[in-house]
């Protein structure tokens, strides 16, 4: 080690990194939380239990008789409320953004990145990768489950436009959740608060039920849920009916959430004492 | 702006502060702090929990930004230059650690791509800095699995992979067993022999004497004493002797005895009854050779003969007259035995 200081790295005279660092940094941190998967197996519980534990318990417990009410029993519902599911899941797997970020904070090893000269964006991109990963793989469990009791894929592509639909809002979702993640004190508290955000957004949408027999207060707001926007795209691109209203309003929220949340993700980020 | 690009190895400085200041609230965590660390050295800062010790390395390692003054690192200017900043240290502490769910090789491999190494060279990097720490068995393993002296020494490792400059290990020790501590004492004392600049910060007195050649000593964000460790060290007093006779009765005499033996600069030495020992300050090794070898030919028998470094509370107190004072539930009364356990 006697040679240490004398072959210290280079120092970039104007300390910019180039977008091939920002990739390579990304890319690291990606293969740090996919490790965290490999080494906790038990991370994957709720990507794989969740949309298997909802299907059945929505399909079997009220899709008869939210079915009858919709006129096709509980196949129909089963048409009905799949789209849903993806979009209900892209909402509940982004709080894990937070929750490990969180948990980052507080262990320290934070800290570690924030004194290396990397791009405060690698850290938040590369959880936001890992965690869309985990949504694509929840998804894929779903729609297993979902052939199973009865779903019929119309066509491919409206599907994997459905689940890109819910990808886009998910990752304008998840500025949301990582802002938590860096403002409040541990992963408890983002876990409660965003429970606290997703338990009203997802019962009162359309994500489960036709929301045209609920009380004209309720509907002023669930029309304008953006996951009710979110579930009745999917439903129109996979199932079939009205989408270009549902569909724009989604990415107008998309947008929207994005242009506020991630600069302020970022500067909280930065600043965090 | 001004850029400020100045050759790193130019100043004689590594570490430059000047009236450092960060407030939280009503907490003034520094409250105009100066020191400077010479290249090559180790600078110890000394100081009870809450001195602001920590809040010195986070803004030396550009994790916070400070209220007013200025922190210089290798040249560059830690509100400034971040970037260049951060390619030139190493940071272990309390806080800055490595992730527990990772294997220990996977930690250091992806700091190394994170400091843009390439694949090859990161992946020798994790290997050889394993081997460097004993912990090419452990590699494969999690670190949450690691033990206490395993964990600080897969820190270390982790700050030394982009071959920094400066090197700032805040509290290093703490919390581990005396077994361990000498072994990241030895590691310290490796790194430092090759060339790093090492800035630390401890709550002993007793681990500043063993890595440290200068000494900060911080209270309540101020500096209240600086100076080469021996300087500090005969004002504070160094070293005391204790001389523990099997009878009681022989104590009073025994310390007029070596009172009147005339050994050169030699204080007043003290009985305390309560240990049954006669406590004698020594400033040099001379001073106690001579003690030792007086006391042992007068042929009284002795139950114990220990030298004792002066706790963080003693070196306080003969520096500012009172007591360390931290946050009461924080920081446990340093006694003797307690110090750097």
């Amino acid at each position: 080690m006697s040679a240490a200081t004398a072959t210290a790295t280079p120092i970039d005279a104007d300390a910019r990194i180039p977008l091939r660092g920002h990739l390579r940094h990304t890319g690291a941190l990606i293969r740090r939380n996919l490790l965290w998967i490999r080494q906790d197996p038990e991370s994957m519980f709720d990507a794989i239990l969740m949309p298997v534990v909802f299907t059945l318990l929505f399909v079997y417990v009220f899709g008869g008789s939210i079915g009858q009410a919709l006129g096709g029993g509980q196949d129909g519902y089963v048409q009905y409320v799949i789209p849903g599911m993806i979009a209900m899941m892209s909402m509940t797997l982004s709080q894990g953004v937070g929750t490990g970020f969180s948990q980052d904070f507080n262990s320290g090893v934070m800290d570690r990145f924030r004194s290396l000269p990397i791009g405060r964006g690698s850290v938040l991109f590369a959880k936001i990768s890992v965690e869309l990963l985990r949504m694509l793989f929840a998804t894929t469990v779903l729609m297993i489950v979902a052939v199973l009791v009865g779903f019929d894929i119309h066509h491919w592509g409206g599907l994997f436009a459905a689940v890109g639909l819910s990808a886009v809002f998910a990752s304008s979702i998840m500025w949301v959740f990582l802002t938590l993640g860096v403002i409040l004190k541990n992963a408890q508290s983002v876990q409660a608060m965003g429970f606290l955000v997703l338990f009203p957004l997802q019962f009162g949408s359309s994500i489960f039920a036709p929301t045209n027999s609920m009380p004209g207060w309720l509907q002023h707001f669930t029309d304008y849920n953006p996951l009710s926007t979110l579930a009745d795209a999917a439903r129109g691109l996979m199932v079939g009916g009205p989408v270009a209203h549902d569909l724009w309003v989604t990415l107008g929220w998309s947008a929207a959430i994005t242009a506020v949340a991630a600069p302020y993700a970022i500067h909280k980020f930065r600043t965090k004492n | 702006m001004t850029r400020i690009d100045k050759n790193p190895k130019s100043g004689d400085s590594a570490v430059s502060v000047r009236g450092l200041v960060k407030h939280y609230g009503e907490t003034k965590a520094l409250d105009g702090v100066d020191l400077d660390v010479r290249e090559g050295t180790v600078m110890g800062v000394l100081g009870p929990n809450g001195a602001g010790k920590t809040t010195l390395v986070r803004i030396l390692s550009t994790l916070i930004t400070p209220d007013a003054g200025q922190a210089t690192v290798a040249g560059y200017d830690a509100v400034r230059q971040p970037r260049q900043l951060r390619r030139v240290i190493g940071l272990t502490g309390q806080y800055a650690s490595v992730d527990e769910k990772l294997p220990g090789w996977e930690n250091l491999y992806m700091i190394g791509r994170l400091l843009d190494l390439p694949r090859k060279e990161a992946r020798t990097r994790a290997d050889e800095l394993l081997e460097r720490f004993s912990l090419t068995d452990a590699a494969k393993r999690p670190a949450s699995t690691y033990s206490g002296g395993m964990r600080r020494r897969l820190d270390l490792a982790a700050s030394m992979i982009g071959r920094p400059q400066v090197l700032f290990l805040d509290e290093p020790t703490t919390g581990l067993d005396p077994r361990t501590r000498n072994e990241v004492w030895d590691e310290v004392k490796r790194m430092v022999g090759g060339g790093v600049t090492v800035l630390l910060t401890t709550q002993y007195m007793e681990e500043a004497e063993q890595l440290a050649s200068e000494l900060t000593v911080v209270d309540h964000g101020k500096v209240i004493a600086a100076g080469a460790i021996e300087e500090l060290k005969a004002k504070v007093g160094g070293r005391s002797l204790r001389v523990r006779p099997v009878d009681p009765l022989e104590l009073q005499p025994l310390a007029g005895w070596i009172d009147e033996l005339g050994i050169t600069g030699l204080a007043t030495s003290t009985v305390d009854t309560e240990s049954g020992a006669v406590i004698v300050p020594i400033l040099s090794d001379e001073q106690l050779t001579a003690v030792v070898g007086a006391v042992t030919a007068r042929g009284i028998t002795l139950s114990s003969i220990t030298t004792e470094l002066p706790s963080l509370d003693e070196v306080f107190l003969s520096l500012t007259g009172h007591r360390a004072s931290a946050p009461q539930d924080t920081v446990p009364t340093d006694t003797r035995e307690e110090v750097a356990v």
